[in-house]
C-alpha cells in the first residue's frame, strides 16, 4: 500500500495535481504497479481531488490500462483483420505455448500478461505485437520463442531488438524494428523538406494570407472526412477569444492505417511546422500533438525534435524569427482507444477524460480544448499545409481531381506483394494501386479500413478521392482465398469493442448487428434474417452520435451491396425461420454431468 | 431579441435563441419523445430516440439548437420506426422484468414501449450480466435496469462539485457506476431527487418502496406525452 501511495503522490505532483493530466497520471501508476487497482485508484482520486467514480471511467476506458494486473511484460498482440490474415492466431499460440498461459490471462509467476489489442499501425509488418511500448513486427514462431526466453531472463525489451528498421527508425531515440516501407513517394508529402523553410516562409505573410493560400491550395482534412483546412482555420480564427489552440490529431487507428507513422518517423520537422503554420494562422500559441499510445516508441524521438527546433528559434519565444509570435508544442499521449480519433472525442481524452465525443455545437472551432478555439487537424493535413505554403496553393491544387486536390497517403496492406506506404495523387484508381503494390489476384478491397466500403472487382475502376472512393488512408487487399464474412465479423467485433458506449444506437445496435451476422455465418439465417440485417444497419447508422455509429454497420452494408452472394449461399432459402437455439448444445454439459445421452430430436 | 420562427411537421413554432428542438417543441405543446432528456439538465443525447431530420440530416432533438426557418421533420413513419427500433434496443441490452420493478408505471422506457405499441423486441435478448450495487446506506442501483441516460451522472453531485455517479468501462460493457463513499454521504434531499430523476428502476431510495401502489401511478392512467398533446 505504501508503494501505491508513494507512486501515486509521487506522479500526481510531476503534473501538479492537474485533472487534465489525469491519464499522464493513471499511465504512470500503470507502468508502476502493472495495474490500477480499486486501492489505486481511490489514491488517485483522494490526491487529485476528484470522485473515484471518475478515476474508474477513465482507467476502464483505455485499452492500456488495467484494473487487474496485465504481467510485469505484457504482450498486446494485434488481431485486427489483416493481422489474422498474417498468421496471428498462429503466433497467439505460439506465446501461449511458451508462456504457459492463454491469452486474457497473466502467467501464474505474474511475470508475463497476453493480451490482444486493435490496430497497432503495424500493418505492412504482421504479426505485430507491442510489448512494453516496444514494438516487434514480423513476427514467426520461432522470434516469439526467443521474446518468451528474453522475457523469463528479466530482459529489458528496448535491449533485446538488435536490428533496426531504415531511416530513423535506427535514430538512438527510436531504434525500433519498423521498417518504413516507403513504396512510393509523391511531391507532396515525401519529397525532400528543408527544416525551418515552410514556418519561415509563413510567419513572413499575415496569418490572412496564410489561411487564403490554403483556401487556394483546397486541401480537405487528411483524417478521411474531407473538412476543408483552410475554412477551418478561418473560422477558428474568427472565433472570439484570446486564447486558441491548434491540435494534431495523431491517434490513427483506424485498421490498416500507419501512413502517420511514417509521417511522425520520417518528417515530424515537417508536421510541427505545419503545426506551427497552423497555429500562426488561427492566432494560437500552445499546439497539442495528441498521440495514440500504440506510438509510444516514437515519444522521446518527437520530443527531442520539438526540443531541436526550439534551440533552432523555430518554436519557443519569437518562433521563427516572428516577433510577437509566441508558440510551443506539447505531446499528450493517448492510451488506446479508437474512438479518440474523433476530434471531440480526442480532446476529452487530452483533457484527461474518457474519451467521449461532444455534442455538436458547439463545433471545437467554437469551443474545443479547454473550452477555447481549437482547430483539430490531421498529421497528413499538417504537412501538406507546410509544403502549401513553400510551394503555393496553385501548386498543389494542380494535382488531384476536381473537388479533391494533391496527394494523398496511402498505407496498403493485406494480400499483396508489396504491402507499405504509397503517396498518390488524388483520382488514382483501385486497379492502378493493386498494379503497383503487386494484389493482382484480389477479388475485394477495403477502401478506408472498416468503416469505409469493401469493393469488389467491378468497381476497381473507381478513384481515390473524396467524391468516390474515400480513405484517410487505409487499403486493405483481400485476396482470392480469404472468407469476406470472416472478415466482416472482425471488423464488427472491433466495432463492438470501440464504441464509446455513449449512445443507444451503436453501444446496443453494434452488438445486435454482430449477433445477426454471426446467426447468418452460422446457417441459422433465413431471408428475413438479410432484410433485418439491411434495416438495422440504416437505424444504427441514422440516429447515432458520431462518426464512429454513423459508420459502424459499413462493413456489413458494403458487403451486403457488394458481396450479396455470400450472404445468400448461407442462409435457409425457402424458410421463414430457423431457429438458433441448438439444444444439444445447451444440454451438453448437464449431460455429461449426469452421464447420459440426450433425446434430441434429430441429434 | 425577436422569437425564432421554425417549422415542425408544417406547423409554425418558434424559439428563443439557445432553445434547442425538444424545448421548442414542448411550447409549442408537439410531442417529440425523450428519455435521456431531462427539464433543467444540460442535454447529454444519449438514447437518441428523439432523433427528428432537419435538412434531410438525423439530429437528436435534445441537444440541437433551432435555428431560423429550420424545418424539422418529427412524426414521420421513418423516424417513429426507427425511434421503436431505439426502445426495443434499450429493452433487449437490460435486463427490464417490469412485473416485478418497483418503477413500473413511473417508468418512462415502459411508457414509451407502450406508446410506441411494442409487443416483443424484434432483437434478441442480450440477457448481460450486471450486478446490483446495494452497499450504500440510501439508495441501491439495480444495474440491469439501467438506461445510461446520465441523468444521476450530470446532476448529483457533492457540494464541492464531485460527481457521484459515472459511466465506467466501453461500448456494450459501459455502465453506471457510483463513488460509494460520497454516496454515503448523500443528503436525504439528494437521494430522493436522484430516485426520481432516474427514469427506469435503476437508481431507489431504500426503504420507501411501493408508496403508491401499480395501477395509480403516472403512467397507469395516462400515456407519455399525453400532458402535451391534451389527449
Amino acid at each position: 500500500m505504501g508503494n501505491i501511495s508513494e507512486i501515486v503522490k509521487k506522479s500526481a505532483s510531476k503534473y501538479q495535481k492537474d485533472p487534465t493530466k489525469m491519464l499522464d497520471v493513471i499511465r504512470d501508476v500503470q507502468a508502476g504497479l502493472g495495474q490500477v487497482s480499486q486501492e489505486a485508484i481511490v489514491e488517485i482520486a483522494k490526491v487529485m481531488k476528484v470522485s473515484t467514480v471518475d478515476v474508474e471511467g477513465v482507467v476502464t476506458f483505455y485499452h492500456f490500462f488495467s484494473e487487474v494486473p496485465v504481467g510485469k511484460y505484457s504482450v498486446y498482440l494485434n488481431n485486427s483483420a489483416v493481422s489474422v490474415m498474417k498468421g496471428c492466431y498462429d503466433i497467439a499460440k505460439a506465446f501461449e505455448k511458451e508462456v504457459g498461459c492463454k491469452f486474457g490471462e497473466v502467467s501464474s509467476d505474474g511475470k508475463i500478461g497476453l493480451h490482444y489489442t486493435a490496430d497497432i499501425g503495424m500493418n505492412d509488418q504482421e504479426p505485430a505485437a507491442i510489448i512494453n511500448d516496444v514494438v516487434f513486427t514480423s513476427l514467426t514462431a520461432d522470434k516469439v520463442k526467443a521474446i518468451v526466453a528474453d522475457m523469463k531472463a528479466g530482459k529489458n525489451m528496448q535491449d533485446t531488438i538488435k536490428d533496426f528498421g531504415d531511416g530513423n527508425n535506427q535514430d538512438a531515440l527510436i531504434k525500433a524494428m519498423v521498417k518504413n516501407n516507403i513504396q512510393k513517394k509523391g511531391a507532396v508529402l515525401l519529397a525532400p523538406f528543408e527544416s525551418g523553410s515552410a514556418l519561415k516562409k509563413a510567419v513572413a505573410m499575415t496569418p490572412e494570407a496564410v489561411i487564403a493560400e490554403m483556401k487556394t491550395s483546397n486541401l480537405r482534412g487528411r483524417g478521411g472526412a474531407g473538412f476543408p483546412t483552410g475554412m477551418k482555420w478561418d473560422f477558428t480564427r474568427q472565433s472570439p477569444g484570446k486564447k486558441k489552440y491548434i491540435v494534431c490529431n495523431g491517434d490513427e487507428g483506424e485498421p490498416g492505417t500507419f501512413k502517420d507513422r511514417i509521417l511522425f518517423t520520417e518528417r515530424a520537422e515537417m508536421l510541427f511546422e505545419g503545426m506551427a503554420i497552423g497555429g500562426y494562422a488561427i492566432g494560437a500559441d500552445e499546439g497539442l500533438l495528441y498521440l495514440r499510445a500504440e506510438y509510444m516508441y516514437l515519444n522521446k524521438y518527437l520530443e527531442s525534435v520539438l526540443d531541436k527546433m526550439r534551440k533552432d528559434g523555430l518554436l519557443g519565444k519569437n518562433a521563427a524569427g516572428k516577433k510577437g509570435f509566441n508558440f510551443d508544442i506539447k505531446i499528450q499521449m493517448g492510451a488506446g482507444a479508437y474512438v479518440c480519433g474523433e476530434e471531440s472525442a480526442l480532446i476529452e481524452s487530452a483533457e484527461g477524460k474518457r474519451g467521449e465525443p461532444r455534442n455538436r455545437p458547439p463545433f471545437p472551432a467554437q469551443r474545443g480544448f479547454m473550452g477555447k478555439p481549437t482547430s483539430v487537424n490531421n498529421v497528413e493535413s499538417f504537412c501538406s499545409a507546410a509544403k502549401i505554403i513553400l510551394e503555393g496553393g496553385a501548386w498543389f491544387a494542380k494535382m488531384g481531381t476536381d473537388k479533391s486536390k494533391g496527394t494523398k497517403l496511402l498505407s496498403i496492406s493485406g494480400d499483396c506483394k508489396k504491402p507499405g506506404i504509397y503517396e498518390v495523387e488524388f483520382g488514382t484508381t483501385i486497379q492502378a494501386l493493386l498494379d503497383e503494390c503487386d494484389g493482382k489476384d484480389a477479388k475485394a478491397v477495403q477502401v478506408g479500413g472498416p468503416s469505409g466500403v469493401c469493393i469488389n472487382k467491378s468497381k476497381f475502376g473507381n478513384k481515390i478521392c473524396f467524391d468516390d472512393l474515400a480513405t484517410g488512408g487505409s487499403i486493405i487487399v483481400i485476396g482470392p482465398n480469404r472468407d469476406i464474412l470472416e472478415i466482416v465479423r472482425n471488423f464488427m467485433e472491433f466495432f463492438e469493442e470501440e464504441s464509446c458506449g455513449w449512445c443507444t444506437p451503436c453501444r446496443a445496435g453494434n452488438k445486435i448487428l454482430l449477433h445477426k451476422l454471426e446467426k447468418i455465418m452460422d446457417g441459422h439465417g433465413t431471408e428475413s434474417d438479410l432484410k433485418d440485417l439491411e434495416k438495422w444497419c440504416v437505424t444504427v447508422k441514422s440516429m447515432s452520435r458520431c462518426g464512429l455509429g454513423q459508420t459502424s454497420p459499413n462493413p456489413i452494408q458494403s458487403t451486403l451491396a457488394n458481396f450479396r452472394e455470400i450472404y445468400e449461399a448461407k442462409i435457409q432459402k425457402g424458410q421463414e425461420f430457423v431457429s438458433e437455439f441448438d439444444m444439444a448444445a445447451a444440454v451438453k454439459d448437464s449431460c455429461a454431468f449426469a452421464g447420459r445421452k440426450p433425446i434430441v430430436e434429430g441429434h | 431579441m425577436s422569437d425564432i420562427k421554425f417549422t415542425i411537421d408544417g406547423k409554425a413554432c418558434t424559439a428563443k435563441n439557445g432553445q434547442t428542438i425538444v424545448e421548442a417543441a414542448k411550447k409549442s405543446r408537439i410531442y417529440i419523445p425523450v428519455l435521456c432528456h431531462f427539464d433543467g439538465l444540460k442535454p447529454a443525447g444519449t438514447c437518441r430516440i428523439c432523433t427528428v431530420k432537419v435538412g434531410g440530416r438525423f439530429m437528436a432533438a435534445c441537444t440541437t439548437p433551432v435555428t431560423e426557418g429550420m424545418v424539422v421533420e418529427n412524426d414521420t413513419p421513418e423516424l417513429q420506426e426507427m425511434r421503436k427500433q431505439i426502445i426495443e434496443m434499450l429493452f433487449v441490452e437490460g435486463n427490464h422484468m417490469c412485473p416485478m420493478c418497483e418503477k413500473s408505471g413511473n417508468c418512462e422506457l415502459q411508457a414509451l414501449g407502450y406508446r410506441y405499441k411494442m409487443m416483443v423486441p424484434r432483437f434478441p435478448y442480450l440477457w448481460p450480466k450486471r450486478s446490483v450495487i446495494a452497499d450504500t446506506p440510501k439508495i441501491y442501483l439495480d444495474r440491469n435496469r439501467c438506461v445510461q441516460c446520465l441523468r444521476c451522472v450530470r446532476d448529483v453531485k457533492t457540494s464541492d462539485g464531485k460527481n457521484v455517479f459515472g459511466v465506467t468501462m466501453r461500448g456494450g460493457k459501459a455502465i453506471i457506476s457510483i463513488d460509494k463513499k460520497l454516496a454515503a454521504a448523500l443528503s436525504e434531499e439528494a437521494a430522493l431527487k436522484a430516485m426520481n430523476q432516474c427514469p427506469v428502476g435503476c437508481i431507489l431510495r431504500k426503504e420507501i418502496g411501493y408508496k403508491i401502489p401499480i395501477g395509480q401511478r403516472k403512467f397507469d392512467t395516462k400515456p407519455i406525452g399525453s400532458e402535451l398533446e391534451g389527449k
